[in-house]
């Protein structure tokens, strides 16, 4: 049961199991264990964020493809539901539609990025899909009447949804269940399921593949799989699970626009996240995710307690002012990496493995 | 099988090449190489270093385009297909300098061949290890290289002999009709050689395929094959029975030198 769940890809680290078993709890209860509105975005953008991650590893770290289109994908899914609701107002159908929408026209471009450029080496493919994803942003902020341009838009979405929404009289644990709850619970849900799928899709024979080709392409095709085809489909599984992520995004923050879905900094984020969790293991983009959404939102107010506690030392309060917070954020990445170039899963596997072999 | 259609799948090739040429900017590796390779029979390519024989077998095997000439199988032209379809049309081939998956385990090698063979590749929904069959049979493949204890390895871990015998079990595992190996001994400890010796010496006893062989050591070629050719600065220059060429002159000039002749 657990095996067919996970697709027999277990942890294979107590630590690792541990630290997933807190991440997946906490995402669970989240809206009961944490109050106010802060800490449940913090929570969905978790969500939401370690599909988008996993999705963006499925090309990386099984793949070996670099990709700085990603968050293009991602930005269709969100502006395809955006628009659609802002325009035919508040409803499933367009839910739907846009959903389906953003679908198709992440698939063309998928396709047509990868077939054009997937035969070309790593770097000249990067580079590509850097130019692309940067004409897509250009244009969305450019066609202002439909995206609202740099502003982007805000819409209202399907009743059940909305804030003013009541599933039910009363309070549970202290909170109303309200649209917010029911929305969460829908990216909860989504989320799950999205990142079980990939599970399976990197556990499947077709996953094996793909860590082939990562591994020794030229090989992978004296064997006789076409390794063409496999990045495309490689490619296109990632744009479409992002997608997806997108239009989480925007039922969850009921706004879209470029600077939450389009940025380079959305992608470099996505970057840092897969690295730091550990690339070609997708536990690695929900351990990546999770730290390093939680330091975005917390470590400035964390600082601000800690400059506050040494405020009589003169450097070091100064050194921990909450306004140097990017600064520490920096440090501990660079750290990490240092660290854990294979990631914070490959590290903790590796020592479970380690362990293993010493008391067999 | 009857002897009359033996007869007639002797008569016909089941892989040839015509006029294959390649150039490398001035530089012409392989140069109007004509040669047909019959069903059930081993063919040693011999040759100095140089002389172009690896680069022959990227043109065959479909690693590298040809500049002219054609490479036809079982009749078919198959000049211009990739290398994963003519795989998949039943070519196989192991390569000179090892060319394997360095971070997946030896028996994960094996089974990606074996599922390739299958057909199981672009299966997403169904568990790799649910597969049992494919399983056992990269198992079985690596009993007979003698590498079933190391399959939990990493491939990056074995020895370089073990990577040999790897590279033939990829081979073994592509279950191909037309073998290619490429120097499958060189590098090998003395007591390896036989391990793989014995492999292609089954598989030509198996008499339905078709086996293709560089090789430097000559009591190796003289054992087990029915035909050499050699190859020499690109061009073939000599093509028969062993006897027939290791005594040719040509041959004792342009590979083996007069000295090394006069054992041989």
């Amino acid at each position: 049961m657990l095996t067919t769940l996970l697709s027999g890809d277990f942890p294979r680290s107590r630590a690792l199991s541990v630290l997933l078993l807190l991440v997946l709890v906490g995402l669970a209860l989240a809206p009961f264990l944490v109050h106010g509105a802060r800490a449940l975005n913090v929570a969905a953008t978790i969500c939401i964020f370690v599909v988008l991650v996993a999705s963006y590893d499925l090309q990386l770290g099984y793949t070996g493809i670099v990709s700085f289109a990603h968050t293009m994908f991602y930005g269709i899914g969100a502006y395809g539901v955006g628009i659609a609701l802002h325009a035919m107002g508040p409803g499933w159908g367009p839910v739907a539609l846009g959903t389906a929408a953003a679908l198709a026209i992440s698939l063309v471009l998928a396709l047509v990025i990868g077939l054009f450029s997937l035969r070309v080496r790593a770097i000249f493919y990067a580079m590509i899909t850097l130019a692309v994803a940067a004409a897509f942003a250009v244009l969305a902020s450019q066609l202002s009447d439909i995206t609202g341009g740099e502003d982007g838009r805000s819409f209202k979405v399907p009743e059940i949804l909305q804030p003013s929404f009541r599933l039910m009289d009363g309070e549970i644990l202290g909170r109303a269940i309200d649209g917010r709850v029911v929305t969460y619970y829908l990216v909860f849900a989504s989320a799950l399921a999205l990142f079980l799928l990939m599970l399976r899709i990197v556990n499947s024979p077709f996953g094996r593949v793909l860590q082939a080709i990562r591994e020794n392409d030229f090989r992978a095709e004296a064997l006789g799989y076409r390794t063409v085809v496999y990045r495309t489909l490689a490619n296109c599984l990632g744009a479409l699970v992002a997608t997806l992520a997108g239009v989480l995004m925007a039922l969850w923050l009921r706004y879209v626009g470029p600077k939450t879905t389009l940025s380079f900094e959305v992608m470099t984020d996505i970057l840092l996240m897969v690295v730091i969790g550990g690339m070609g293991t997708l536990y690695g983009a929900v351990v990546g995710s999770a730290l390093f959404i939680l330091a975005q939102n917390y470590l400035q107010a964390l600082m601000g307690q800690a400059s506050e506690a040494l405020s009589g030392v003169p450097f070091l309060s100064q050194l921990f002012h909450p306004d140097r917070w990017l600064l520490w954020l920096g440090v501990l990445f660079v750290l990490s990496v240092y660290f854990f170039p294979t990631g914070i899963v490959g590290k903790l596997r590796a020592g479970a493995l380690a362990r293993s072999q010493k008391s067999p | 099988m009857s002897v009359t259609d033996s007869a007639a799948a002797v008569a016909q090739p089941v892989l040839s090449t015509h006029g294959l040429t390649v150039r490398f900017g001035g530089h012409v590796a392989v140069n109007n190489v004509s040669c047909d390779f019959r069903p059930g029979t081993l063919t040693a390519i011999v040759g100095p270093n140089g002389a172009g024989k690896t680069t022959y077998f990227n043109l065959i095997s479909g690693q590298l385009p040809a500049t002219a000439g054609t490479v036809k199988l079982r009749g078919q032209d198959i000049t211009h297909l990739g290398a994963p379809k003519r795989t998949r049309m039943g070519m196989g081939r192991a390569f000179q300098l090892t060319n394997l998956f360095p971070n997946l385990s030896v028996l994960e090698n094996v089974r990606l061949a074996v599922q390739s063979h299958r057909g199981l590749g672009i299966n997403m929904t169904t568990l790799w290890f649910r597969h049992r069959d494919l399983i056992a049979k990269a198992e079985q493949i690596l009993g007979l290289v003698a590498l079933a204890e190391r399959r939990d390895d990493l491939a990056s871990a074995l020895s370089h002999g073990d990577k040999r015998k790897l590279e033939v079990a990829i081979l073994l595992a592509l279950e191909p009709d037309i073998f290619m190996f490429d120097e499958p001994t060189a590098g090998m400890s003395v007591d390896e050689v036989p391990v793989v010796l014995d492999l292609i010496h089954h598989i030509k006893a198996r008499g339905d395929k078709t086996i293709l062989l560089v090789e430097h050591k000559m009591d190796v070629v003289r054992s087990l094959a029915d035909r050499i050719i050699v190859l020499h600065n690109g061009y073939l220059v000599a093509d028969g029975e062993p006897e027939e060429v290791m005594a040719s002159p040509i041959v004792q000039e342009a590979y083996l030198g007069a000295g090394v002749a006069d054992h041989v």
